[in-house]
């Protein structure tokens, strides 16, 4: 039941083309980013690996509004509570669903954004590494806020003021990563944070779920 | 606890409650700051700035122990279904931000002088300001919640989630000890001089009566303004 409903969200993100926007939002604001500080090879590859951490974390917030509302609006999350699954059990298989169609194609995107923003083979690979380890985490958040917006008025506005405050662990320990000469902690904080949002984000939006029927 | 769920017996304690706690914090408040600020001596380091301390203290507190109380009213609506529990968070929520927002201003005012700078990426400041974001965001998810109607679940679960900064802002100055000092008061004693830790303690009691009749009477608020919403649905009925 569990991998149908994961085979569900997956199919619909990428049948509905929503898989696809946040990868070309990330895409965009690599291409923006050197109109906005200047094209300096030295400079890019400063900063550039925390612009695309950034990026992702925006990124991570455009699928929120179709995560949840949709089921909700249209009545197939009360279909499948009155079957008797859990609605902590439908939120773990969201969550699974979400990573597959987010996670991937974003580490796929982030490497022509490395070549955009020029940045050295040795922090690619970190950046790399460190979308891997935190985008669970990214997709967790951004299942919990969409659980905890599902139906409110404005709730794309609400969902990144509750989302990006709580991201920014995700976002200190992965741009942490990119630094060389760097402890080896910063991977191993990534991975604590992450491993907590996944780990809390099926029964948060499983009572989200629940308490937004009223 | 419980007996206190019923809005009428909660109001019939709190009405009388809230001058008390108001009046004695003010006045307590009042006589701290008086002491702080011209009977207690200078340190002997950051010279008269240290009077700062007197209110970025109990606000910084305020402003954790806010999301604290908050976290702890969202519990209790998500465990015993008490409604009552759902509007002390509600109304925890703005006197919070207002604290966690003047400990970060009087935080750079007093870094200003003393550290050199009005701004610092260090992990106490970090958590605080975060902590600020988050009371924003408890107040927008709240007013969206309350304009759908129901009883105000969503915010109490994303309380209870935003109550993981609460460690990290404690710890924070123990984690990445850049910039901000550890705590001087702890259970093992005071890093502080009586003649300073006084006049502290007095302000930091007095700033938390005045938050708590400050809270006390925004309950009421929103229970008179419930009342009033049904007696003009019995009207129109």
């Amino acid at each position: 039941m569990i991998g149908a409903l994961v085979a569900r969200e997956v199919q619909g993100a990428f049948a509905r083309g929503g898989a696809l926007l946040p990868v070309l939002f990330f895409l965009l604001v690599a291409t923006l980013f050197p109109f906005a500080v200047g094209p300096d090879r030295d400079l890019l590859a400063a900063v550039g690996g925390g612009a695309l951490w950034t990026a992702a974390l925006l990124a991570a917030l455009l699928p929120v509004e179709r995560l949840v509302e949709p089921d909700r609006a249209s009545g197939v999350l009360d279909q499948l509570a009155a079957r008797g699954i859990a609605e902590e059990a439908v939120a773990l298989a969201k969550l699974l669903g979400h990573w597959l169609s987010f996670g991937p194609p974003l580490l796929l995107a982030a490497l022509p954004a490395a070549a955009l923003l020029k940045l050295p083979g040795a922090t690619l690979l970190r950046l790399e590494l460190g979308l891997l380890l935190g985008t669970p985490g990214l997709a967790a958040l951004g299942l919990m806020t969409a659980a905890l917006t599902a139906g409110l008025r404005g709730a794309g506005a609400v969902a990144g003021l509750l989302m990006l405050p709580l991201a920014a662990p995700l976002l200190i320990f992965g741009a942490g990563m990119l630094r060389t000469g760097q402890d080896a902690s910063a991977p191993k904080l990534l991975a604590a944070a992450s491993l907590a949002l996944v780990a809390l984000a099926p029964f948060v939006a499983g009572a989200a779920i629940r308490a937004g029927r009223t | 606890m419980h007996a206190l769920a019923n809005p009428a017996r909660f109001l019939s304690f709190a009405r009388p409650l809230t001058p008390w706690l108001g009046w004695g914090g003010a006045a307590l408040l009042g006589a701290s700051l008086f002491g702080g600020l011209f009977l207690s001596p200078r340190d002997y380091l950051q010279g008269e700035t240290v009077r700062i301390m007197y209110v970025h203290v109990p606000t910084a507190w305020l402003g954790m122990g806010g999301w604290a109380a908050l976290a702890a009213a969202s519990a209790s609506h998500l465990v015993w279904r008490h409604t009552l529990a759902g509007i002390a968070a509600r109304a925890i929520a703005v006197p919070g931000a207002v604290m966690t927002a003047l400990a970060l201003a009087t935080g750079a005012i007093w870094g200003r002088p003393t550290w050199g700078t009005w701004w610092e990426w260090d992990g106490r400041l970090t958590s605080m300001l975060l902590l600020f974001f988050l009371y924003c965001g408890y107040l927008a998810l709240n007013a969206a919640e309350r304009e759908r109607g129901g009883e105000a679940k969503l915010s109490a679960i994303f309380g209870l989630v935003g109550a993981v900064n609460l460690p990290v802002i404690h710890f924070s100055v123990i984690w990445w000890n850049t910039l901000h000092q550890p705590p001087s008061l702890t259970t093992e004693g005071s890093a502080i001089d009586a003649s300073i830790a006084w006049p502290l303690l007095g302000s930091t009691i007095g700033f938390t009566l005045l938050f708590a009749a400050i809270v006390l009477m925004r309950m009421r608020a929103i229970l008179g303004q419930a009342r009033f919403a049904a007696r003009l649905r019995r009207a129109a009925a």
